[in-house]
């Protein structure tokens, strides 16, 4: 395996590296955007706040989405690291398994029967639609003599993802009122999200986060193959089990404040991989900085995209994702 | 006695079930009885005798205007995109040798769905109306469908073509086409995100005599085209090795496969939009009715489709009149538990 930076050291400053560029990227998407803001009046919002727009803007509308898309990307692409070491599939993650599109499915159907329309209702409910989803993909993938194979998972997500999303299609087509309040949340974004969302759905993104850190090392083993790990005395069942539980928490949590992100969770755990190697003590704490990167610089971005409407970040992630999802599709799949 | 009768001519040859023969009649039937009956049923209520007589212009002028009109163009258009995505779906199952194959997986229904709200995006003046006529869509349609179908078969191109890599690359390519949709769907006006809407939920509203009369000939010169390759689906069933070892030329027979199942659905969805899992389920049904070889789950196959969309769109327009709901929120809504359960079928595959 060859990777870029061996020593340990070295791991060490990358990750420092990393921060001081996840720290440069919440500042960049505090001042750029459709209204510019100049740094000194960002400054000034927060040591002389004085209500005026600029100032209203930064702290109502940029610092909440600057913090939120930190802790959302950081939380797919830790979701999606997790998820490619227990299933052992290059290409899994919370949008292409499915978890995404039972969010979704969950949020319609609550706007379409039971008129709900608040951000904040939504994000629990999605919640309850991701949990909801990964644990039927994950049922219905392991079903069967050779357990969860990595092909039957993937075809499992897939499959529960069309079916989500044809229903889902069929409710909005029967309320178009439904369509209009769902349309910008189903395409994912961290845009007009406040901090109390994120603060509800922080304690298990927290969890998550430090979970995922805490079992790398039961996941080092786990990835050799799970007779190797049972052999050396590793109950494999339950580390299995405490990797689904975060990953619930950490897809759940990303959805339920962004909606359906998708391709974050493939793309920056091989990119992670390429920095530190398969070691999952560095892969995680990497892939939680890369993922804040790569969200914080694709939001920034799907604002200047189609000025002065904003592109929905979901779109720009998908753009950036899928060149990268085919190209470990032909590398890895014979 | 043997159970098949053989059938072999120059270029063509299969083996004839006689029992798939009585299947075939009893289908044929049943298809023509429900659209007798599909015809007859709406608004304007017409016995099956009135039907007849109108459809041959016998019938008063009223009921002639609503059967030629509106309902027998409608009719005409579930059967023959009922039968052209569950023939599409019969080849990808027989080819990817998974039975979780189909047209709406492979990204073919989301390429046609991105060009159809494309061209609605593109040809809209400042006021968002249409500054061409809306004749072209069902071409944009087509032509957005083929195309994702042939960069889904491209893109999986590696020294030929492997079943794994083609449904994963449509899973990712469906992504894509999914998220750019919908980013479309945000820049216009609610109503086109909402007619966008409906037509990648599928609905064979408002056809007209003119579509069904270009779809027709299209899907009849297909099938009659994969009749004439059925025999090398049923060797691709055997696996690649076996296929090569007797003799097949499994990259060609692909290729030619992929272009047929390709053409059929972007057929189907230029006039139908997306209605879904009807080339999932119609197929697994004809396997069951007269078991997997090609040339008998063919037309079986074609007419359990249309079966499909012609009772999904009966219940549709009847159920909940005076709404109108597509077609494809039924085949979806009986598609999707279906889907589970095959899903738990093929556990141990």
């Amino acid at each position: 395996m060859t990777h870029k930076l061996h020593s340990s050291n070295r791991k060490w400053f990358g990750i420092v590296i990393g921060l001081l560029l996840v720290m440069m990227l919440m500042v960049a998407s505090v001042v750029y955007g459709l209204t510019s803001i100049t740094w000194a009046t960002a400054w000034r919002a927060f040591t002389q706040y004085d209500g005026s727009n600029a100032h209203i803007i930064i702290i109502e509308n940029r610092v909440p989405r600057a913090l939120i898309g930190a802790a959302v990307g950081a939380s797919l692409a830790v979701a999606g690291a997790l998820m490619q070491a227990i299933t052992r599939n290059p290409l899994a993650s919370p949008s292409i398994l499915g978890v995404n599109a039972g969010a979704s499915f969950v949020i319609v159907i609550a706007v379409t029967f039971f008129s709900v329309s608040s951000l904040a209702t939504f994000s629990w409910l999605a919640f309850l639609g991701a949990a909801f989803a990964s644990i039927l993909v994950y049922v219905l993938g392991s079903l069967g003599r050779e357990g969860l194979t990595a092909m039957k998972l993937t075809l499992a997500g897939a499959a529960m993802a069309a079916m989500f999303s044809s229903l889902t299609q069929g409710m909005l087509v029967l309320n178009e009122k439904a369509l209009e309040d769902v349309l910008f949340w189903l395409a994912g974004s961290i845009e007009g999200r406040s901090l109390a969302m994120l603060y509800s759905v922080l304690p298990y993104i927290g969890v998550g986060l430090v979970g995922a850190l805490l079992i790398s090392t039961k996941i080092n083993t786990l990835v050799i193959g799970e007779d190797v790990a049972k052999g050396l005395g590793q109950r494999t069942l339950l580390v299995k089990a405490g990797a689904a539980l975060f990953i619930v928490f950490l897809a759940g949590g990303s959805v339920a404040v962004a909606g359906p992100i998708g391709f974050i969770g493939i793309v920056v755990p091989h990119v992670a991989r390429f920095f530190t190697g398969p070691d999952y003590r560095w892969v995680i704490p990497y892939s939680a900085i890369l993922g804040a990167i790569l969200l914080l610089s694709a939001d920034i971005a799907a604002r200047y995209v189609i000025m002065p409407l904003e592109a929905p970040v979901g779109v720009l992630t998908a753009v950036i994702g899928t060149p990268f999802f085919i190209y470990i599709a032909r590398r890895e799949f014979k | 006695m043997t159970k098949y009768t053989s059938f072999r001519m120059k270029a063509i040859s299969f083996l004839l079930d006689r029992r798939a023969l009585w299947v075939i009649a009893a289908l044929v039937c049943a298809v023509l009885v429900t659209a007798l009956l599909s015809i007859g049923l709406g608004e304007i209520f017409m016995t099956p005798d009135q039907v007849v007589k109108a459809l041959f212009g016998y019938g008063d002028e009223m009921n002639e205007l609503v059967v030629k009109q509106f309902r027998f163009p409608r009719i005409a258009m579930a059967v023959l995109a009922g039968a052209a995505l569950a023939v599409s779906g019969a080849i990808l199952q027989g080819m990817i040798r998974n039975p979780l194959a189909s047209p709406d997986i492979l990204g073919i229904t989301w390429g046609g769905a991105l060009a159809t709200i494309g061209f609605l995006t593109v040809f809209s003046d400042k006021a968002n109306a249409l500054t061409v006529s809306i004749q072209w869509m069902p071409l944009a349609s087509f032509t957005g469908a083929v195309l994702a179908g042939f960069l889904v078969f491209l893109l999986s191109w590696k020294n030929g073509i492997s079943p794994i890599r083609l449904v994963l690359i449509g899973i990712g390519l469906t992504a894509l086409l999914q998220a750019l949709t919908t980013l479309l769907m945000i820049v216009g006006p609610i109503y086109r995100a909402s007619e966008a809407n409906i037509w990648i939920t599928g609905s064979v509203h408002g056809t007209n005599g003119e579509d069904v009369l270009t779809l027709l000939p299209w899907v009849v010169i297909l099938l009659i085209l994969l009749m004439v390759y059925s025999r090398r689906v049923n060797l691709q069933e055997l696996g690649d090795d076996v296929a090569r070892g007797a003799g097949a030329m499994l990259l060609k027979d692909r290729i030619v496969l992929l272009l047929i199942s390709t053409a059929l659905a972007g057929g189907a969805v230029a006039f139908a939009g997306g209605v879904g899992f009807v080339g999932l389920m119609a197929p697994h049904i004809a396997r069951k009715l007269v078991g997997s070889s090609f040339g008998v789950l063919v037309p079986v196959s074609a007419l359990v489709g249309s079966m499909l969309v012609m009772i999904a769109d009966l219940i549709g327009r009847t159920l909940f009149s005076p709404l109108e709901v597509p077609a494809g929120v039924f085949t979806a809504a009986i598609g999707a538990p279906y889907f589970i359960y095959l899903l738990y079928r093929s556990r141990n595959k």
